[in-house]
């Protein structure tokens, strides 16, 4: 038994190479497999339940991996659709495809499933005692969760197996881990369980465990035994090494990966090169969990915020900046704190100053050779709504104009950037869990429909 | 002394999820990972980052010649304080550390 799997790239809308696309598709795969997204790109997409990247990119890509399908005749399935996962974030992706599917007169059958989450079931699921936090886990209570705007479940192989076994062209998946979406179907086929996940591991990030790496495209060729990754744009050859090295990518553990339903250990895996161009994987193993559990990610608002811009030109204020910025913000919080009425613990207002210590704050190591030319002063005054945090920002505004370092000298400006100078970034979300819920069955937290489009 | 940068050939910072942050230093020969792996102890690093040293894990892969580190992130990945989103300058820090 092998199973051939197609990862077109890392994500839908990082682009992948056409020709190495072609050549995949020319080798008769049994599944093309691509994520959607992750948590990377930072909170907001969870808490808005939207795609960080454009529509018309994510069209334009998945046209062509629909074209792919109709050519290659074998199901199509994306994890985690439109970066977050949430429902609507399945339903933006599931409006483009009908949108496509009648642009090239596709008759599909589509299967979608769901990993939203409402908050009142996540705390009854608390209360229920089904909820585990994971190591470091925010403090969550019943009465926090229903504030969350949007609570997703991590699908693994079996919600996608069902969502194969509906015999579907296409499978618009929402959050599921990376893996999954390509472990699913080499499981369903017998393959060797640890390779499966092993190899869904490698390739979760397409090309990028290979040399060229944004060409994306790689085949995985799972079987009882292994699995052999081969990438297929010119000039990108996988290695033991960069095959092996893959096993450390956004994961704290190199050698084990937590699953729905078990784990991944690859501390036995034997890697080793095939004509130089292909790696061939053994020795991986899977070790099923006594629970079923699926990981669950939230976000909720976290404030309203405002940012502001400036930038010191003036030597005297680029050496004395850090005292100029702290001087700064004790008034500018004194005074808003006095005008608006408000608590010290009802807002916050930070400047970071780029060009000194802006990535670091504290922990940047002091640094006596270095003076910049410039300094960039980046502040954010953060509140619970956005017209205090603008009132707020207005008041920090005279403050980040004129300051001067002593009251005896002649007042000074500095250049601010655009107009109007307090920009709303609006509501900014924040990440509120990282918990397992335990399930009685695995599609106990999500839902699989299909829609069939009948166009051409 | 000199920056750990001198002796290896890259050095990788990413998120492992929005909790989590892992830190790859890829020593390129068996020489500067058995030099590296002796003159870095966790140690620095936990003070370096202000982090629990009992919280931090240490890996050291020797078929790649990687040493490898993972703790809780500072901030939260995307929180308001959080200053790296993707966590990715991290690394810039461990370069630059004095063996």
């Amino acid at each position: 038994m092998m199973t051939r799997v197609l990862i077109p790239s890392g994500a839908l809308g990082l682009g992948y190479d056409q020709l190495a696309m072609d050549r995949a598709i020319a080798a008769k795969p049994d599944i093309i497999a691509i994520d959607g997204g992750s948590t990377d790109s930072g909170p907001s997409y969870l808490g808005r339940g939207v795609s960080k990247y454009s529509r018309a990119s994510t069209r334009l890509e998945w046209k062509g991996l629909m074209q792919a399908r109709a050519e290659a005749g074998v199901p199509l399935v994306i994890g985690t659709a439109g970066t977050c996962g949430s429902d609507s974030a399945v339903d933006w992706l599931l409006d483009i495809t009908t949108d496509i599917a009648k642009e090239l007169g596709q008759t599909l059958k589509i299967a979608v499933l769901r990993s939203s989450q409402t908050p009142q079931h996540i705390a009854d699921e608390l209360a229920a005692g089904h909820l585990s936090p994971l190591s470091p886990a925010p403090e969550i209570s019943e009465e926090a969760i229903k504030q969350f705007t949007n609570i997703v479940a991590l699908a693994g192989a079996e919600q996608i197996q069902a969502a194969i076994n509906t015999g579907a062209d296409i499978i618009i998946a929402g959050r599921t881990t990376d893996t999954a979406i390509i472990a699913a179907l080499p499981l369903m086929q017998g393959c060797h369980s640890g390779a499966a996940w092993h190899g869904a591991k490698i390739g979760e990030c397409g090309a990028l465990c290979a040399t060229n790496p944004q060409s994306g495209v790689v085949l995985i060729d799972f079987d009882e035994t292994g699995f052999t990754i081969t990438p297929t744009a010119d000039g990108a050859n996988a290695s033991p090494h960069t095959v092996s090295a893959h096993m450390l990518y956004e994961n704290a553990d190199p050698f084990i990966l937590y699953e729905p339903g078990g784990h991944l250990d690859v501390t036995d895996a034997v890697y080793e090169s095939i004509d130089g161009k292909s790696v061939r994987a053994t020795g991986a193993s899977w070790v099923p969990s006594e629970r079923y559990t699926v990981k669950l990610e939230g976000a909720r608002i976290a404030g309203y915020q405002v940012m502001t811009f400036a930038l010191l030109r003036d030597r005297r204020y680029v050496d004395h900046a850090q005292q100029w910025a702290d001087d700064i913000t004790q008034k500018a919080r004194t005074k808003a704190v006095d005008r608006l009425g408000l608590s010290e613990d009802e807002f916050t207002i930070e400047l970071r100053l780029i060009g000194k210590n802006a990535t670091f704050g504290d922990l940047e190591p002091e640094n006596s050779n270095h003076r910049p030319t410039e300094i960039g002063v980046m502040g954010f005054v953060t509140a619970d709504s956005l017209q205090k945090a603008q009132e707020i920002g207005k008041i920090l505004n005279p403050y980040l104009l004129h300051h001067p370092l002593t009251q005896e000298e002649e007042q000074p400006t500095f250049a601010f950037q655009f107009s109007p100078a307090e920009v709303p970034v609006g509501p900014v979300y924040e990440f509120c869990l990282n918990h397992v819920m335990e399930l009685a069955d695995p599609m106990a937290a999500f839902r699989l429909e299909t829609i069939e489009v009948h166009h051409g | 002394m000199a920056e750990l940068a001198q002796f290896v050939e890259k050095v990788r910072s990413k998120n492992a999820g929005p909790f989590k942050l892992t830190i790859d230093i890829f020593c390129g020969s068996k020489d500067a990972f058995d030099h590296i792996r002796t003159a870095l102890p966790s140690e620095r690093i936990a003070t370096l980052l202000r982090t629990d040293p009992e919280r931090l894990q240490r890996f050291e892969i020797a078929s790649l010649n990687v040493i490898k580190f993972s703790l809780d992130r500072p901030q939260v990945q995307g929180s308001i304080h959080d200053r790296d989103m993707h966590g990715a300058s991290w690394a810039a820090l461990i370069a630059e550390l004095e063996i």
